[in-house]
């Protein structure tokens, strides 16, 4: 039996806290522009929004798209059992000439991010398109890097990132899980 | 995500559960959804192939499935077979050999005789999509007529549609009856006696007249195409007969307007037998959005069903 650990990295205060610096960052390298928020669905979609209240408070006022990236993905041919449930992806606004910030829980390998490029591009052409997460646990697979971190982490391969947000789960927090073979008696 | 098994054939409506029918009915919604794009295109079955074998004339069914296929970003063969060619058992046993060394990731086949697509299914590792066989089944046509419906009324259990025409001759009626059934919907069929199966399903209502439709209140009046090619005996006295009793006109089209039905068909119409010129302008007509969400429906399958070519 793998013993399995879960650590708290963040508390639901830590979130907000992260949520306010990347509302900060943001708001400090936008000023004046034209910018438009594109949440991956499902948890990119409410670290959008949470960014977007926090600047909508302040007077910024960027509209928040959502984008399911399940057509886009690289690993079509592997699906198993589990059979996609498609969203609908809803940009609202003109994304030709916008500046685009992309919004995702956790970055890893980075294929996420890939497809929703692609996903995103099928709608337009941005002026710019950078990507914010409210966590980064490295292992790149390909050359996507973040413009805005909410929370850097040192992980293993064995090690995965739970974001959990009150709004999609029943509870709020990030969490690092651990698997560990179980102890033998040899 | 969902706990669904993976299914490799769509075959008929009636082995799919409702878990099955919810999965594609909500999965058509983002793929319609992509029609409003400039690129209309998305690249989930880049490098696959799919067939389109077709032993009977059709325009619509098989160009919808292209357009789904090409809207996947699939490489789409279509393979037309002669209809003067009456293809027996063994040469479909035969087309089905050069199909396997094609290898194609997905069949979609009409046939004239009722069982081929579950032959072809069961002798090839590609995902069969039946699109219509004898007076069996055509289960796509059944999805693109439920998501139609649910779009206008996203309640539909309890709600009911009055099926018009040549019930006996139809795959359409036996598979959309079938899944609004599923759904919950009462079903109630109008047409000459000779034209309803005797057999019919225990749900279908038989219904006497028109006056008896426009009594029982339904949400959609769906239209059957009079298949004057199919009939081989003599079922109506004429087609002008036909129109006069079951056909709609201005003045049934005006009652339809009273009980504020829907109107549908699953093309092409016959303008003039099963409806009139007039007829074809009434504004709650769902005909178009039949045919737009014939290929949102088809793109949906495409994605859910999977073969097992890549073992």
């Amino acid at each position: 039996m793998p013993n399995i650990t879960t650590d708290e990295i963040l508390s639901p205060e830590g979130i907000r806290e992260r949520v306010e610096e990347l509302a900060d960052v943001v708001s400090e390298r936008c000023a004046g522009e034209e910018v438009a928020f594109v949440g991956i669905y499902t948890r990119g979609v409410t670290l959008a929004r949470r960014v977007a209240a926090v600047l909508a408070e302040r007077g910024i006022d960027f509209p928040v798209g959502t984008l399911d990236i399940s057509l886009y993905r690289d690993d079509f041919d592997n699906r198993g059992s589990d059979l996609p449930r498609l969203e609908s992806s809803d940009i609202p606004f003109p994304i030709d000439g916008t500046r685009v910030i992309l919004f995702d829980e956790v970055i890893y390998t980075g294929r996420t991010i890939r497809a929703a490029l692609d996903g995103l591009m099928d709608y337009g052409r941005p002026s710019k398109i950078e990507l914010a997460v409210l966590v980064d646990r490295g292992h790149r697979e390909i050359p996507i890097q973040p413009d805005y971190v909410g929370e850097t982490i040192e992980t293993t391969l064995k090690q995965y990132v739970k974001v959990r947000f009150h709004e999609d789960d029943d509870r709020e927090g990030v969490f690092l899980v651990t698997e560990e073979p179980g102890e033998t008696n040899e | 995500m969902s706990d669904l098994e993976p299914r490799k054939d769509l075959l008929d409506i009636e082995s799919l559960s409702l878990d099955e029918i919810e999965y594609v009915l909500e999965n058509a919604v983002p793929f319609k959804q992509l029609f409003q794009r400039s690129v209309k295109k998305v690249p989930t079955l880049r490098g696959k192939t799919v067939l389109n074998l077709f032993y009977e004339p059709s325009t619509r069914t098989s160009s919808s499935f292209e357009v789904a296929a090409n809207r996947m970003s699939a490489d789409v063969t279509n393979f037309t077979i002669s209809s003067s060619s009456i293809v027996k058992g063994e040469s479909l046993l035969d087309t089905i050999e050069t199909l396997q060394a094609m290898r194609s990731d997905y069949i979609v086949i009409r046939h004239q005789s009722a069982g081929a697509p579950g032959i072809v299914a069961r002798h090839t590792r590609a995902s069969v999509l039946n699109a219509g066989d004898g007076y069996h089944a055509h289960p796509t046509q059944a999805l693109l007529d439920a998501m139609t419906l649910r779009e206008v009324c996203p309640d539909l259990p309890g709600k009911r549609i009055a099926i018009v025409g040549d019930i006996l001759h139809s795959r359409v009626a036996r598979s959309t009856s079938t899944l609004f059934n599923k759904l919950g919907v009462e079903v109630g069929v109008l047409g000459p006696g000779s034209l309803i199966p005797p057999g019919r399903h225990s749900f279908m209502r038989r219904l006497r007249d028109w006056d008896e439709v426009f009594e029982w209140g339904p949400l959609a009046i769906y239209l059957l195409r009079v298949q004057r090619e199919r009939q081989e005996g003599q079922y109506f006295p004429s087609i002008a007969e036909y129109h006069k009793i079951y056909g709609m006109n201005g003045e049934r089209m005006q009652r339809m307007r009273e009980i504020g039905a829907y109107l549908m068909h699953p093309g092409p119409v016959n303008r003039g037998v099963e409806i009139t010129d007039e007829a074809m302008g009434y504004e709650k007509s769902l005909i178009s959005t039949q045919v737009e969400n014939g290929i949102a429906v088809r793109m949906a399958v495409l994605h859910w069903l999977k073969p097992e070519t890549q073992d």
